[in-house]
């Protein structure tokens, strides 16, 4: 439930659900967010520049010059956005990975560390329907949730320098896809080749906020002759 | 014959932008857009241009450009200082905020900004420039924009889309803004600091160090001691924030920040202070103003006045 909506600066909102991270709390963010796209692309609303979900707040930027914060919060708190229905928007995709050991770096340490075998922890992975809780940091990186209990661990004490674009890295309940080469502390666990993240097509994005992806395991050498579109 | 300028320097970090790429936050694509918008938008007004008509943005040091084809008319705009060396050998002293004509084989070198960090060059009609998502504005982590997302570099060549068609040059007033209070309005995290730390945040001065470009502003001075929590449940970003990570020296988050972050955030800067904050050059002490929300409206309003 929308709990709070508070001034980020002159022209910026930020709508806030509670402090619970959790899909249920995630979905009514993605259902503001869906309302507030919508009302954008009908222009029910005008000024509005961006509009950022996260896993328990949604940020609302505007051009001040066209609108101003109090028109806004108005228009969320008279609106029916939590009978939205997500299923309608949103979407399923099966993401490829490769968890051979060349890529998956961090796998002998969560096994220690969990006291799973890698088997085991590859299935628990690929047995997760993920739920795509918010896009960003840079373009295009998801992150999704929930890793089942046992596979929770935290950040690398010392974050690694460079990651490989297309690294999926865990931390915690969550699960990240390097879009871009970058630093990280991320626990590595596997390599897909899948591109997600592409400026020139039409949804940039393969992902976006309330889809939900599910792991498909290749060998090494079908991730090596893996075309993308 | 098409023409173009030849980059014989490319300078420390000059990209093209327009005033933004907007409604992509949710797909991890900041806005980016020009730094200091009065500057820009002058730029594009001194040769006739649209206000969204990409210009070149330039920091610090900036371009020796060569013209290789028809006339044109361009101006730079900001606190800066530059010459043109004309085909003959002859070389002028130019003059910022005001426009001018320059011919086959003349150099312009923009030497450097003073007292400040951005400047912008446009020219009559706009270079050509390629549209991304509605925008030619370059963001060079991800290679979004224009010339493939990437800083200028020797030899590159920026074409223009329209020859020089009439005289007009003009003049605009440049006001060097040399006040350091930033006004700020309470961050969404300002509670996590204490008591202390939130007075000394708006009493004490605070440096800009050298570790600041488009992505961020990072200063040193009186540390911020959190009494909350050092993170948060990563949030989307806005412009203008100030972050205050685990080691207590604030961060004010610039036109190309990450979407999201994690750190708590003390304060945000007004629309109407960030062009003045984006030109204090490193070792320049700033100091912070509380402001509440009126304010910050009615000082936007006064802003705009200046366009």
């Amino acid at each position: 439930m929308l709990k709070k909506i508070s001034n980020i600066g002159d022209c910026g909102i930020a709508c806030d659900f509670g402090d619970e991270v959790s899909k249920k709390t995630n979905k009514e963010v993605i259902k503001l967010f869906n309302f507030i796209q919508d009302s954008v692309n009908n222009k029910k609303i005008k000024g509005i520049l961006n509009y950022t979900p996260s896993y328990n707040k949604l940020i609302i930027n505007f051009d001040l010059e066209e609108v101003r914060s109090q028109e806004i919060i108005e228009f969320i708190k008279d609106s029916d956005f939590s009978k939205i229905i997500l299923s309608e928007k949103n979407k399923t995709v099966e993401m490829p990975i490769c968890y051979d050991e060349e890529f998956a770096l961090d796998i002998k340490r969560l096994e220690e560390k969990t006291k799973l075998s890698f088997k085991k922890i590859v299935n628990e992975h690929l047995n997760t329907d993920f739920f795509v809780y918010m896009i960003g940091f840079v373009p295009g990186q998801p992150f999704l949730g929930d890793l089942n209990k046992n596979l929770n661990h935290d950040r690398l004490d010392t974050p690694r320098v460079k990651i490989d674009k297309g690294s999926v890295g865990i931390v915690e309940k969550f699960c990240t896809i390097y879009t871009f080469e970058s630093p990280g502390g991320w626990n590595i666990i596997g390599r897909t080749p899948l591109n997600l993240f592409n400026i020139d097509k039409k949804n940039s994005s393969l992902l976006s906020p309330g889809d939900t992806v599910k792991f498909k395991s290749l060998t090494k050498k079908e991730l090596l002759s893996f075309k993308n579109e | 014959m098409s023409s173009f300028f030849k980059v014989l320097r490319p300078g420390i970090n000059s990209t093209f932008q327009d005033l933004g790429r907007f409604g992509l936050q949710h797909l991890g694509i900041v806005a980016s857009g020009c730094m200091d918008r009065l500057l820009y938008c002058n730029s594009n007004k001194l040769v006739g241009n649209n206000i969204s008509e990409g210009a070149l943005e330039f920091a610090y040091q900036g371009p020796l450009l060569e013209l290789s084809g028809e006339k044109a008319l361009v101006a730079i705009s900001g606190n800066v200082n530059f010459k043109i060396q004309k085909k003959s050998g002859q070389t002028i002293v130019g003059k910022p905020n005001e426009s001018f004509i320059v011919f086959n084989g003349d150099k312009i070198d923009i030497l450097s900004t003073v007292k400040s960090v951005y400047g912008y060059f446009s020219i009559f009609g706009g270079f050509d420039l390629k549209i991304i998502k509605g925008s030619s504005s370059t963001l060079v982590k991800a290679k979004i924009g224009p010339n493939d997302g990437n800083k200028l570099k020797i030899e590159d060549k920026i074409f223009y889309k329209k020859s020089y068609s009439k005289e007009n040059t003009k003049k605009i007033k440049f006001f060097f803004d040399s006040d350091n209070t930033i006004r700020v309005m309470k961050g969404l995290q300002f509670d996590y600091f204490s008591k202390k730390s939130q007075e000394n945040f708006f009493s004490k001065e605070y440096k800009v160090t050298n570790l600041t470009d488009r992505m961020g502003m990072r200063l040193e001075g009186e540390k911020l001691e959190n009494i909350v929590s050092k993170n948060i449940k990563s949030e989307g970003i806005t412009k203008g924030s100030i972050q205050i990570p685990g080691d207590g020296k604030p961060i004010i988050l610039l036109s190309d920040h990450p979407t999201i972050g994690g750190y708590p955030k003390i304060g945000n800067v007004i629309t109407a202070d960030y062009d003045k904050l984006v030109q204090k050059t490193p070792n320049t002490k700033i100091k912070f103003k509380l402001v509440d929300l009126t304010i910050a409206e009615s000082a936007f309003r006064e802003y705009v006045r200046k366009f």
